[in-house]
């Protein structure tokens, strides 16, 4: 792995928001360890500007927001702006919690790449990441 | 390859998106690499490199987040490496240290990164060698490495810094305990956090009773400091400690030695990088299986085997009937 190689994929798990509920998060910071993944989590309540910051330091080819508040109308836009003002458009933006059907196309028109809801199987969270970025 | 020499300019005119794509370059370690290293070691040895190490829950990340924050009170800036374990089993690792460096890492003089331990010792020194260098090269007047524990690898990264600092907390137990397995000898300050706790006191006491029992006085005594990290209590004063211990360095002509083991570093784990990359190509030579079976059979040795890898010369089943 540390031989030039193949690149390990890095995620930032981040909760933005007021929302104190970090379970899910936390549940998909481990599917994704599990699966080889290097997950960097910034604990809660992050504020938009800290969730890029983390973008930028930690250089992630994925960001995966959690968000359970309903604030994800304003948070998710600001946050796919700073990932763009940083140079890091490139970056899987992926967006889970709680976010009803009628938000996903504006949600997905901010920049998301898609929007994983409750329930969703954390191997099909995995899966759709390594496609997407396996080869980068 | 191209972009080497642009990565390199914008990671010393101190660009930030710069210095994070050139940190996940030299983490992958591979020509890449090598090529930005080389250009950016000369611009090396300004920063003052400060290991950071101790048992978890001492409170190394907080005291990591208030060192940074104090040396930005002073006007210099500050480059964090924070190293985490790897699983074992798939490789992944969680890296959780910026939960609790959310105050310096917002600041713009501050850059911190997350470092995965991807289970290989020597790797992980090298790794931790080539970022706090992409680090010293943007510039960072402070660039602090911060470990779990007292392991092999953790002891190598330590050596990889100017100055070590070990921290303890009150009423862990058994913590000066496992800070005798190597880890005693490698400290250059020793931090005892969380002082405002029952027993901080004598933490401080059982240091400064095991430092006495030198046979004879080391040319450099570790202070013994009491931090309260939690609230940014005494951090100014290591901060002055660890200045002290550079001039110290400076002086005694240790700083140019440590600098020289930096650079054995890189280079010793380039040489691992080589012998991987010639291995591995050796692996997909089609003569690999047969080679293997001669030397299974006893009509070649595994030594010779060996050298023709290390040439890279290819042809592994050649001279085999």
């Amino acid at each position: 792995m540390r031989d030039g190689g193949e690149r390990v994929i890095r995620v930032l798990v981040a909760k933005p928001g007021l929302d104190g509920h970090d379970r899910g998060a936390k549940v998909i910071a481990r599917a994704l360890r599990d699966a080889g993944m290097e997950v960097v989590y910034t604990g809660l309540h992050q504020t938009p500007e800290q969730v890029a910051e983390a973008a930028l330091q930690e250089d992630v080819q994925v960001v995966a927001l959690s968000i359970l508040s309903g604030a994800h109308p304003t948070l998710v836009p600001r946050i796919a702006r700073l990932l763009r003002e940083n140079g890091q458009g490139d970056v899987l933006l992926l967006l889970g919690g709680i976010v009803p059907e009628q938000d996903v196309p504006s949600m997905l028109e901010a920049g998301v790449s898609r929007v994983f809801g409750p329930g969703t199987d954390t191997r099909d969270i995995v899966r759709y990441i390594q496609e997407r970025v396996g080869d980068s | 390859m191209t972009g080497a020499p642009v990565l390199a300019d914008d990671v010393l005119a101190g660009q930030r998106r710069a210095v994070s794509r050139a940190l996940t370059v030299v983490e992958r370690g591979g020509p890449e690499a090598e090529a930005l290293l080389q250009t950016l070691l000369p611009h090396t040895g300004h920063a003052h490199v400060v290991g950071i190490t101790g048992a978890p829950g001492v409170g190394k990340s907080t005291l990591v987040d208030g060192l940074a924050l104090a040396a930005r009170g002073q006007g210099q800036t500050a480059g964090i490496i924070a190293v985490d374990p790897s699983s074992p089993f798939t490789g992944g690792a969680i890296l959780g240290d910026r939960i609790r460096m959310q105050d310096a890492t917002m600041d713009p003089g501050v850059f911190m990164r997350s470092l995965a331990s991807r289970g290989q010792t020597g790797g992980l020194s090298r790794a931790a060698a080539a970022s706090l260098t992409v680090l010293d090269a943007a510039g960072f007047d402070w660039v602090l490495v911060e470990t779990v524990g007292a392991g092999q690898s953790e002891i190598e990264i330590m050596a990889l810094a100017e100055s070590v600092m070990v921290v303890l907390a009150p009423g862990l137990g058994d913590d000066i305990q496992a800070i005798k397995a190597g880890i005693l000898e490698i400290a250059d300050v020793f931090v005892v956090n969380k002082a405002d706790r029952p027993g901080a006191d004598t933490s401080v006491r059982e240091l400064r009773a095991m430092l006495r029992l030198a046979a004879e006085p080391p040319p450099w005594t570790p202070p013994i400091l009491t931090t309260v990290a939690a609230e940014r209590r005494g951090l100014e004063r290591i901060l002055e400690e660890l200045a002290r211990h550079r001039a110290f360095l400076e002086e005694t002509g240790r700083r140019a030695e440590r600098r020289t083991h930096q650079v054995e570093t890189l280079v010793r784990q380039a040489v691992w990088d080589a012998v991987a990359r010639r291995l591995a190509a050796a692996r997909e030579d089609p003569g690999w299986a047969r080679a293997l079976t001669a030397v299974a059979a006893g009509t070649r040795d595994a030594s010779g085997l060996a050298d023709q890898v290390l040439r890279g010369a290819g042809g592994m089943a050649d001279g085999i009937h």
